[in-house]
């Protein structure tokens, strides 16, 4: 079920909340965030000095903390920030703060349905995840990299297995890190680990691991590729099979290896941020087909649209098409789907979002200060002040904007334009 | 004798010719390959204005900081350069073979001027090479190879000098003249003389990288 | 002379050394060089005229009595030269050598460009001599474990991630009584500027975080620091030859600047971070540019002036001078920024000589300082021509934008007992410009 299937698509434009301006009684109110269904405005206010708050919509939650930062809304919906009272920090849900309390805490993940909210924490000095709340049984020495499962149910992050003194080579060159699941550390350890991605159902755990100065490979579930790289970027796992994948550096070029093996033959200035299609049938990544010019490669084949800056690939629901950004010289932003570039160009553009049907794409983009949304290459519901990402009805025909004018959030429901 | 000599300015020149322009050719076309198979990412860089602004700033004489700061090996490179290019060109001897190569006549400069410009330019090579023998931070970084490019460099200006001075028998001497131009010209694209070709380049790419990516003068 | 008569300690480079095989070391030069290096190499060690002239650019030379053994070309000939004369086959004592040198005797500060008629980049070719070094695994302690650092944490100095927020978090309270209100905006989506400094800065100097939220405040402008890794422009593996790593760092900077949707990189006033992310970094991840805008302080400085948008009290009444940093004005042509932005600040401004682009290094750059303890005296007696030109100027007050510059020129000054102060931008423009009233 797809969270969006409760949510309100009328079609036509709603007010939610007449203003959000600052109110007058707080010292400030910090950036607004929006939830996903765009019924709940929310932000961090000043209230007094060393006294914070969480405004949602009209109303200021009662509970108030010494600081509040990391906001954000959970995919259903809640409005979570890092809180901190008495010295001791927690996470806020909806204003309420959770009963345990951290040395630290940041790094908030969200499973995709919001059921789980991961955090980094560290308490006295040791390091680690919590999930709802509850920490690691085993916390380490440093911790980073952190990662929770889609589903909610696992957490990664690299760790450092014991202290080192201060420029102890010998004891680095040994290896102190590694990935710990759940709190549970690899039995290996390796020079250097790097982000932890999960298998889609969380069965498994891949990361890059570095085994010497020079030899780069991906450890799975703790056990390095037998082969090495000049070079490694993050894995990715076969959705339904046990393969992994990652960009890997030969000869001082990049291709994409499979379980060790090579699949993309290296022969790209770079290759990055892979993705495979939901049902494993393709392979996309972004990709420098010549020095200095970025696109998106399918299987191998490149899209020959180029630039020199190439972002936020995004694969669609059926894996056919996939979409991303492109920039020339930092000065415009356009968007590309399937190898075609938009006409629009903006001084900035969000990650581009796909209907459940996979026919239609929207981004959000801004210029000269202005949001917009843009729909299949339309603009859809006008400028606003603030825009978020839009989202598109489950059944692919309409597509919800979010969005803020003269302080007043917005709610457009609206025909998907073809 | 006349028979070598006629071969040593005909065919043998033609040869030297071929060998210094095919050589030339070869090493800055292999040159590039090589910068565009292992630094593509570099050549990308270059930029024409910015290498030519550099270029003819480097050709002015105390235009730069390094020619400033070093005055006399500027003055002696500059005199040698000039000189040698204007001796090349415009010696009487020279336009002769010149207009009968390629069958076109031109201006020469007097006798004696050349004689006094190929004085200018065995000067030159003599403060070059005393400067090798004393300066300690040139003696500490010169070999083998620097001399041989100095040799080869002088020995046309010391032999075209007693040629033109009828030394000895001025026949032999303009036959090792030849000879000596010759080899000099073979030599450009395989000794240190090769900096006549890369010169050019290696300048272009770091005026290039100072002036278009670095907004900076490379002088 | 030779870089073999005044060998240096160092645990490290002894024990890496002391590991190595003659057959492993030119296996490994040569896979580099035959890998790695291409016709830039090839051209400038065919094409070098042995001329010399490049020995007056260098302050290791001009400090030496002109010691032709720190010339640059006399520098490339002990490391490089000796790598092609001996077909890589190098004892362990003349990787030693060669580390140390490379490591310690240049800043890859490019002053000799200006010198060679040729063109010749020596700071490249040292750079590849550091490249070989890093591969043999022969590299000075210190700097060895900063680029450890790097490659667990994305930053320079083992910083936690709690302890860098609350670095921060410490900071906007901290600047809370001064300046009510102020905030350091952490990770804040689609704004205009994404502030990025260099490790020491929360590790030992957050004073000057503080005077960047003052200046912003001052301001108004609409800016953000990153909570994530990313948040640290500095890099040591640039410097050691550890290129991958190189890479990594600037990807995660950059992709923490993209991820946070913000239109331009401010960065604090750094030197060496600003070439990393401004020119070599980028390059080897594949972008020919730097993929977000990116500026140093001096400039935004310069545009916060020329916007008329800093209020100052006053000027800086002292006579100062400015020192030029190496990887913002021969690396970026800031030079004429700098100036005008320390006339707005000071009444009187005594130059150097030289100055500007031709400007002597500060002799901590190029990774030298990072180097550590062992190796300070070989910044301090290699510098003697930086003390000469401070104190020429006869001021107490020198302007240098950079931290390895403050680094390099207070160790100078102390050495040479100048008796003058350094100053960042950012300290002048905090202690001049108009402040709240407080009750
Ligand atoms: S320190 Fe600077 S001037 Fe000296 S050799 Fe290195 S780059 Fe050239
Ligand atoms: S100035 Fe250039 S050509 Fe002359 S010795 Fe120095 S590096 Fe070589």
């Amino acid at each position: 079920m797809q969270l969006s299937e409760s949510w309100d698509w009328e079609k036509g434009e709603r007010v939610v909340t007449e203003s959000l301006a600052p109110m007058p009684e707080h010292k400030w109110q910090e950036e607004i965030h929006v939830s996903p269904d765009g019924e709940t405005a929310a932000a961090i206010v000043c209230i007094d000095d060393g006294e914070f708050g969480l405004r949602m919509n009209d109303t200021v939650h009662d509970n108030t903390f010494d600081k509040a930062w990391k906001p954000g809304f959970t995919p259903d919906g809640r409005f979570c920030a890092l809180v901190q009272q008495d010295e001791e920090w927690t996470l806020a849900e909806n204003g309420e703060p959770w009963d345990e309390r951290y040395g630290f805490m940041w790094s908030p993940l969200f499973s995709s349905e919001g059921g789980a909210v991961a955090t980094a924490v560290q308490q006295d000095m040791a390091y680690g995840m919590s999930v709802n709340g509850v920490a690691w049984d085993t916390l380490f020495e440093n911790a980073n990299g952190f990662a929770l499962s889609d589903n909610g149910k696992r957490t990664a992050a690299v760790v450092q297995t014991r202290s080192i003194g201060q420029a102890d080579l010998i004891s680095f060159r040994e290896g102190v890190f590694t990935v710990a699941v759940d709190g549970e550390a690899w039995e290996s350890t390796f020079m250097n680990a790097w982000d932890p991605v999960f298998s889609p159902y969380a069965h498994r755990v891949a990361a890059q691991v570095r085994l010497s100065l020079y030899d780069y490979t991906v450890a799975v579930d703790g056990t390095p590729w037998p082969i090495h790289f000049q070079c490694t970027w993050e894995p990715c796992f076969h959705p339904n099979s046990s393969a992994v994948v990652a960009p890997v550096r030969q000869g001082g070029k990049w291709g994409i290896a499979e379980d060790g093996n090579m699949l993309w033959k290296p022969v790209f200035f770079n290759c990055w941020h892979l993705q495979y299609a939901p049902d494993g049938s393709r392979l996309y990544a972004i990709v420098a087909p010549e020095y200095g010019k970025f696109t998106v490669a399918q299987d191998e084949r490149a899209w020959n649209v180029l630039a020199p800056v190439v972002t936020e690939l995004t694969v669609s629901p059926d894996g056919s098409r996939a979409a991303a950004l492109g920039n020339h010289d930092n000065k415009a932003w356009h968007v590309m789907v399937d190898g075609k570039v938009w006409h629009g160009r903006y001084d900035m553009a969000w990650k581009p979002v796909f209907s459940a049907d996979s026919r239609s794409v929207g981004c959000r983009v801004s210029s000269n200060g202005k949001y917009a949304v843009v729909v299949n290459d339309n603009t859809v519901g006008g400028e606003f002040d603030k825009a978020w990402d839009p989202a598109f009805s489950p059944d692919g025909s309409k597509v919800l904007i979010r969005g803020m004018r003269n302080n007043a959030l917005l709610r457009i429901v609206a025909d998907v334009p073809r | 004798m006349n028979a070598f000599y006629n071969f040593a300015t005909g065919p043998l020149a033609w040869a030297a010719f071929a060998v210094f322009i095919g050589g030339s050719v070869y090493r800055i076309w292999s040159m590039i390959q090589l910068a565009k198979q292992k630094e593509a990412a570099f050549i990308s860089y270059m930029s024409l204005p910015h290498a030519l602004r550099s270029i003819v700033r480097w050709l002015i004489p105390f235009g730069t900081l390094g020619w400033k700061e070093n005055p006399s090996i500027t003055l002696a490179t500059f005199l040698f350069h000039i000189c040698l290019f204007v001796l090349l060109i415009f010696t009487p001897a020279h336009e002769v073979l010149w207009s009968y190569a390629f069958g076109f006549t031109f201006p020469v400069i007097p006798e004696v001027l050349a004689d006094t410009l190929t004085l200018v330019v065995i000067g030159a090579c003599c403060f070059f090479v005393h400067r090798r023998l004393t300066n300690i931070q040139v003696r500490y970084v010169t070999t083998g190879k620097d001399w041989l490019a100095l040799g080869i460099a002088t020995a046309p200006f010391i032999t075209g000098f007693l040629a033109s001075q009828q030394f000895a028998d001025g026949q032999i001497m303009t036959l090792l003249h030849v000879l000596c131009g010759e080899a000099m010209l073979v030599a450009i694209p395989f000794t240190r003389l090769s900096h006549a070709l890369f010169q050019p380049l290696t300048r272009a790419y770091i005026a290039s990288e100072f002036g278009a990516v670095r907004h900076v003068q490379d002088w | 002379m030779s870089i073999l008569d005044r060998k240096i300690e160092d645990p490290e480079l002894k024990r890496a050394t002391e590991g190595l095989s003659a057959d492993r070391i030119e296996q490994v030069i040569n896979s580099v060089l035959q890998g790695e290096a291409g016709a830039r190499l090839k051209a400038y060690a065919e094409t070098c005229m042995r001329c010399g002239m490049c020995a007056p650019a260098c302050h290791y030379c001009v400090s030496h009595d002109m010691d032709p053994s720190y010339s640059p070309v006399g520098k490339v000939e002990q490391t490089m030269g000796l790598i092609l004369r001996k077909h890589g086959r190098l004892t362990p004592d003349e990787v030693y050598g060669m580390a140390q040198l490379a490591y310690t005797e240049c800043n890859l500060c490019r002053r000799c460009v200006h010198y060679c008629p040729i063109g010749i980049d020596t700071g490249y070719i040292i750079s590849t001599v550091r490249r070989i070094c890093h591969k043999l695994g022969v590299t000075p302690l210190y700097i060895q474990d900063t680029a450890h650092s790097h490659s667990a944490t994305m930053n320079q100095m083992w910083v936690k991630e709690d302890e860098w927020v609350d670095s921060l978090q410490w900071q906007e309270d901290e600047a809370r009584d001064e300046f009510p209100g102020l905030r350091i905006p952490l990770d804040v989506e689609g704004a205009d500027i994404f502030y990025s400094v260099i490790a020491p800065e929360p590790k030992f100097r957050t004073q000057l975080i503080y005077q960047a939220a003052a200046i912003m405040k001052h301001v108004g402008a609409d800016w953000t620091m990153p909570s994530t890794p990313g948040w640290d422009n500095s890099d040591m593996c640039m410097f050691t030859g550890d290129f991958e790593m190189m890479g990594r760092l600037k990807r995660s900077h950059f992709e923490a600047a993209q991820k946070l949707k913000v239109r331009r990189i401010v960065m604090g006033e750094c030197g060496h971070a600003f070439r990393s992310v401004y020119d070599v970094g980028n390059r080897w991840l594949g972008w020919k540019n730097h993929p977000i805008p990116i500026v140093h302080s001096v400039e935004y400085f310069w545009e916060l002036f020329n916007e008329g948008k800093i209020k100052l009290t006053g000027k800086y009444e002292e006579p100062v001078t400015i020192h030029d940093p190496c990887n913002i004005i021969r690396g970026r042509g800031l030079m004429d920024k700098l100036r005008e932005v320390t006339h707005h600040l000071c009444s009187e401004v005594i130059e150097m000589s030289p100055t500007r682009e031709h400007n002597y290094c500060c002799a901590a750059g190029g990774g030298v300082i990072n180097c550590g303890p062992p190796f300070k005296g070989v910044r301090l007696e290699g510098n003697r021509i930086k003390a000469d030109q401070l104190r020429a100027t006869g001021v107490k007050t020198v302007v240098a934008p950079c931290h390895n510059c403050h680094g390099g020129l207070e160790d100078i000054i102390h050495h040479y007992q100048l008796g003058i102060q350094t100053k960042f931008l950012g300290d002048l423009i905090y202690e001049l410009m108009e402040k709240p009233e407080l009750e």
